[in-house]
């Protein structure tokens, strides 16, 4: 008795899906060719494969749509990783382009990080329908605690009643220095606000309170201490102003923007 | 870090790919997909690095997918498929095209794991060792799923062969 007489069922798949090594490839082989009924169930197999690549493998081909569209930096290069993959069109093509106003002469760079990433962590996530956020509003409490032990800082989730805006919840996000937490908020006609706020302890001192503009989002942003926030939405500047001022004098009394 | 963005944005056709196959409707895929990457981008510090970034997004996937079946108490069935026989890839025959849409009718009808299991393995060509590790079941299991996935169809289309001799004019 030849190897080629004992073929088991897996070997008649694995020989289907090419998992077999040479020599007991071309056993399987001689084994279909004497072998009518199993040559006959690994063709119906073999036309089942083909016929689900045929299928699909047209996917492969197709244009992601702009939710999943990967658009690569064209010269700034974005540090949030996962910014890339995404989602951000117009951040990736527009980094450029970015506006801001009333710089001075603290670290700009790490101040304009900040704004980038809150825009960024914005449009990726205000657009979910489904899981905008990692712990909803109903466990507020639960949430500014565990983002603040994440953080190490002690947050807390500003009121924007006010303005129409109720709390949706919260998600702990990385950023490339460490964790970072996102607050976003809602209103009547489901226009969205986010508070980014990340901490590293390398910053120190108070910048001034900052306007960025990429398109129609908007962002006001400033560094306190080791944390930095920013303020985004898809508003006109006026409009987010009356807003970013109240969470700004909300989270930090002491200096007010003029 | 950019490797790691590179490595994760070569797989998103391939997870949109079988995320298609696996649930149907484009919308619903395109969303669960995109819900993976996110999950992926915000647990990045759980994949450790130098090991196999596919399996990592195909086992978040598949388990995100699990996740909303078992939320939406998930229809059995596939119903729908976006790919419909005018988009399929152009073959000589109209034979040809009818038996990749009975395929798929009869593939449609399979229980879910062993679609998931028949997919990975049709469609990414991953090893048995792979699939199993993405699916969190033993070889030996995937190896059931997939010999019952393959003998149901291959039952189903020559009960569709008979019937369509008989229907034939």
């Amino acid at each position: 008795m030849t190897a080629s007489e004992t073929v088991s069922k897996a070997e008649l798949h694995a020989f289907v899906d090419g998992q077999l090594d040479d020599a007991r490839r071309r056993e399987v082989a001689e084994h279909l060719a004497t072998h009518p009924e199993a040559a006959e169930r690994v063709a119906a197999y073999q036309a089942q494969k083909a016929a689900l690549r045929e299928l699909f493998n047209p996917v492969l081909e197709e244009p992601l749509p702009q939710s999943l569209a990967a658009r690569r930096p064209t010269r700034t290069r974005i540090h949030l990783f996962w910014a890339a993959a995404s989602v951000v069109l117009f951040i990736a093509g527009g980094i450029t382009g970015w506006r801001v106003q009333e710089v001075m002469q603290v670290d700009k760079a790490q101040e304009i990080t900040v704004a980038r990433r809150a825009a960024v962590a914005h449009a990726v996530f205000t657009p979910q329908r489904r899981h905008p956020v990692e712990v909803t509003a109903d466990e507020e409490t639960h949430l500014v605690r565990w983002l603040s032990k994440v953080l190490g800082a002690p947050l807390r989730a500003p009121r924007l009643g006010e303005f129409g805006f109720s709390l949706v919840g919260g998600r702990l996000l990385s950023a490339e220095v460490g964790p970072a937490a996102q607050f976003m908020y809602q209103d009547e006609k489901r226009r969205r606000i986010t508070l980014y706020v990340v901490t590293d302890a390398r910053w120190s001192g108070t910048t001034e309170f900052r306007f960025a503009q990429e398109g129609p989002v908007s962002v006001f942003y400033w560094i306190n201490g080791p944390v930095g926030y920013g303020i985004t939405a898809e508003l006109s500047r006026p409009e987010l102003l009356r807003i970013a001022r109240a969470v700004y004098d909300e989270l930090q009394p002491a200096p007010k923007p003029n | 870090m950019s490797d790691v963005r590179h490595l994760i944005v070569e797989q998103i056709p391939h997870l949109r790919r079988y995320a298609r196959a696996l649930v149907g409707d484009r919308g619903q895929a395109d969303d669960l997909v995109q819900d993976c990457l996110e999950r992926a981008w915000s647990r990045m510090d759980l994949w450790a690095s130098g090991t196999n970034m596919r399996a990592w997004l195909f086992t978040i996937l598949h388990n995100l997918h699990l996740n909303t079946a078992r939320k939406y108490h998930n229809t059995p069935t596939l119903t729908t498929l976006e790919i419909g026989v005018k988009s399929l890839p152009v073959r000589p025959t109209q034979e040809d095209r009818l038996e990749i849409t009975g395929v798929w009718r009869a593939f449609s009808r399979l229980p879910e794991p062993q679609r998931a299991a028949l997919l990975l393995i049709a469609l990414e060509e991953m090893s048995y060792e792979e699939a199993a590790t993405v699916l969190d079941i033993p070889v030996g299991t995937l190896m059931s799923r997939i010999h019952r996935g393959r003998e149901k169809l291959r039952r189903m289309m020559s009960d569709a062969d008979r019937t369509e001799l008989e229907s034939n004019e």
